[in-house]
């Protein structure tokens, strides 16, 4: 039997990418804040043919409930995932006029999501199988005017995930770092963003990258063009433009 | 609720809008929209989920599976979910939605704006015959509707005009697996082909027909006919796209016609059977993701009539009129309609429907223009999902319902506040 635990499952992103393993027949532990939209999509998920979803309340910025939610988690037999969607980002004027924010960003993007992975996976290296899945994005691969807050969050996330594949996978865990572009979601709405995809084409990637191993990668799959250049200019350059 | 100034159009693409849209996920969400058209996937070829200017309601994310009772067969659902999915979702299972359009991207709320038909109409009758209730919010108060009520009448096929639709109840049919037992035959002409359609006992059946083939090939085509089925086939996820809008020449006359000449061709004289998966048979167009964009910038139109079963003499000239123009696309269907549906506004009668799309040119809206007067001679009638250049007068006195309709719409949205570009070029409610 296949597991997977969702943090951040009611994500705009998440639910497409969380029906697909409902079809797959996978059992399915949804964790996040918003309880009610919770048990809607674990509804969903079931008549989408999960035999199993539970709903967790999950809250990056509170560790203490972290144990209990792996505990229950880990009892299921067979073979344990996870997938973390979980992250915040306020707007970058906001930060600048209230610095205390950055607390909660890094919270929600990097320290709880690590700290929840550095809990469960020894179990998953104990059965030597499964795979964990981590969303940080592209503003991570260089701090920008509009969004660096969360980019560092997202940089850091990317690194733990590096450096944590590099660990787990000795053990039969295998570790995917998703950097996504924009994607048309709640969080980006109104915004104005160029090669904007889907969170349909998105789950579409995320199953394929699951099947096919792989460590790294972009979706759209363009921005990993687009983010080689970007990572290229120097940094005099860098400086002086706005993008 | 985010209101985000948007431009968008109807499927065809020849008319589009640009206003504010909000796109709910939640119920929290909905609860803090402001009262304003909806919109599903906007498969509506013209402009029945349009709103140039003002705000429209995107449902396309509410679209999430509320319940099922497997002895009853009835689902509950919110309305932006999709047909195919839920097809895809149940069929395996041994059940699926009991009618279904040629797209599956439709969603709930759309299929029954539309009261849509699909291949089996003549014996499963439209969609909104198979709701068991629907759950409107009226300028934000909550309504529900069930079979038999004047409120239920003036939703099925409402164009939306009756409140927001947020979920429905649908009663599934029974079914014996995700695949289908498909029996293509070849008909050489206009009456072979009428003469299968009318004979075919199948569950669903429908005509492609080239409507380049002049002459004595005149009304060729291919008669499909299918049966659900259960067994084990390898399918393949994911689509193509067509990354950019096609040149004007794509669709050209001898292009359509090479095409028709080998779609005619690949089917063998003597006809064949051939097991496909289940959405190959529903939604044959879906795998191309946005092909509208074949008909380049300029978008395109779909013409869609029925007349009575005695008016076929009508639809062949129809057709007589159409080959000679040389103008059509290979997108043309032949269809036996039963006398199903569920609304005031419901487009189906017992005869025969046939929908063809045409390039958006001069020529093409000349002779769609044409084509809806030979309709209403013939006592037939223009589909709202597929329109958009009728005259208001002509296609209003198609729907003799049109009162009832407008007296039930006038009570749920008294302000008119829910009217979209169609109902107001065709001042459907206020004529
Ligand atoms: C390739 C293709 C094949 C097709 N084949 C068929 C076919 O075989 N038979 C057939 O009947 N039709 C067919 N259609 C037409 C299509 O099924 C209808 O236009 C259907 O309404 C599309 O659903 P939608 O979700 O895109 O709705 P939209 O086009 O977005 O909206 C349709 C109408 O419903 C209203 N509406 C949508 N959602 C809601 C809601 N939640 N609450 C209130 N009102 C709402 C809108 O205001 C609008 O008036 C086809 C279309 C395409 C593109």
């Amino acid at each position: 039997m296949n597991s997977w635990i969702i943090l951040g499952a009611t994500s705009g992103m998440a639910r497409p990418f969380i029906r697909r393993l409902a079809e797959s027949g996978a059992q399915l532990f949804l964790a996040g804040r918003r309880m009610e939209e919770l048990e809607a999509l674990a509804a969903d998920c079931r008549l989408r043919g999960a035999p199993k979803a539970e709903v967790m309340a999950f809250d990056a910025r509170d560790p203490a409930n972290y144990a209990a939610l792996i505990d229950r988690f880990v009892q299921e037999e067979g073979t344990l995932n996870a997938a973390v969607f979980a992250g915040s980002m306020p707007e970058q004027a906001q930060i600048d006029a209230t610095p205390e924010l950055i607390e909660g960003v890094i919270a929600d993007s990097f320290t709880g999501p690590a700290t929840f992975l550095q809990m469960l996976v020894p179990e998953m290296e104990t059965r030597g199988a499964g795979t964990v899945m981590g969303i940080a994005s592209v503003a991570g691969d260089r701090g920008r005017l509009g969004n660096y807050v969360y980019g560092a969050a997202k940089a850091a996330f990317a690194t733990y995930l590096s450096g944590l594949r590099n660990r787990a996978g000795r053990k039969g865990v295998h570790v995917i770092t998703v950097k996504p572009g924009p994607v048309d979601t709640p969080m980006t709405q109104g915004m104005k963003m160029p090669f904007m995809t889907t969170p349909d084409a998105v789950a579409d990637d995320l199953m394929r990258a699951i099947e096919k191993k792989r460590n790294v990668v972009y979706t759209a799959r363009i921005w990993q063009v687009i983010m080689t250049v970007i990572r290229l200019i120097p940094e005099p350059v860098f400086k002086k433009l706005s993008i | 609720m985010i209101w985000t100034q948007t431009d968008y159009a109807g499927w065809g693409r020849a008319l589009r809008a640009s206003g504010e849209v909000a796109r709910p996920e939640s119920r929290a969400d909905l609860a803090a929209l402001s009262n304003a058209p909806a919109m599903g996937m906007r498969r509506s070829y013209g402009d029945a989920a349009l709103n140039s200017g003002g705000r429209a309601v995107d449902m396309s994310r509410f679209d999430r599976l509320l319940g099922f009772d497997a002895e009853t067969g009835l689902l509950e659902v919110e309305a932006g979910a999709r047909i195919g999915d839920i097809a895809t979702a149940f069929a395996p299972r041994g059940w699926m939605p009991a009618v279904m359009p040629g797209t599956g991207f439709a969603t709930v709320g759309g299929c029954i704006g539309q009261d849509v038909h699909g291949k089996n109409h003549h014996n499963a009758g439209s969609f909104g015959q198979h709701v068991a209730e629907v759950t409107l919010l009226q300028n934000g108060v909550e309504a529900t509707a069930t079979p038999g009520s004047a409120l239920f009448e003036a939703t099925m096929g409402g164009l939306g005009q009756t409140g927001l639709i947020t979920c429905a109840t649908l009663q599934m049919k029974r079914c014996k697996g995700d695949l289908m037992l498909v029996t293509e035959r070849r008909a050489n002409d206009w009456d072979e082909h009428l003469a299968l359609l009318d004979g075919s006992t199948a569950s669903y059946t429908v005509g492609w027909i080239d409507a380049t083939a002049r002459g004595a090939d005149m009304g060729r085509g291919i008669v499909e006919e299918g049966e659900n089925g259960a067994g084990l086939m390898k399918r393949r996820r994911g689509a193509h796209r067509v990354p950019m809008d096609a040149p004007h020449f794509a669709l050209a006359k001898p292009v359509v016609r090479a095409f028709n000449w080998a779609y005619f061709h690949r089917v063998p004289a003597h006809g064949r059977t051939l097991v496909r998966p289940l959405e190959a048979f529903f939604f044959p167009l879906d795998k191309i993701h946005d092909w509208n964009r074949l008909y380049g910038q300029r978008g395109f139109h779909q013409f869609q009539c029925v007349v009575p079963l005695g008016a076929a003499a009508a639809l062949k000239a129809m057709l007589a009129e159409i080959a000679g123009s040389g103008l059509a696309s290979p997108l043309a269907v032949l269809k036996r309609m039963g006398p199903g549906r569920a609304g005031y506004l419901s487009f189906p009668m017992e005869g025969y429907t046939l929908a063809i799309d045409f390039p958006n040119r001069t020529e093409a809206r000349v002779l769609i223009k044409r084509l809806e007067a030979m309709t209403a001679e013939a006592g037939g009638r223009l589909y709202f999902a597929k329109d958009s250049l009728a005259e208001g007068a002509a296609i209003r006195a198609m729907y003799p319902d049109l009162e009832k309709w407008q007296a039930e719409v006038a009570k749920a949205d008294p302000q008119g506040a829910l009217a979209t570009d169609l109902v107001r070029r065709l001042h459907l409610r206020t004529a």
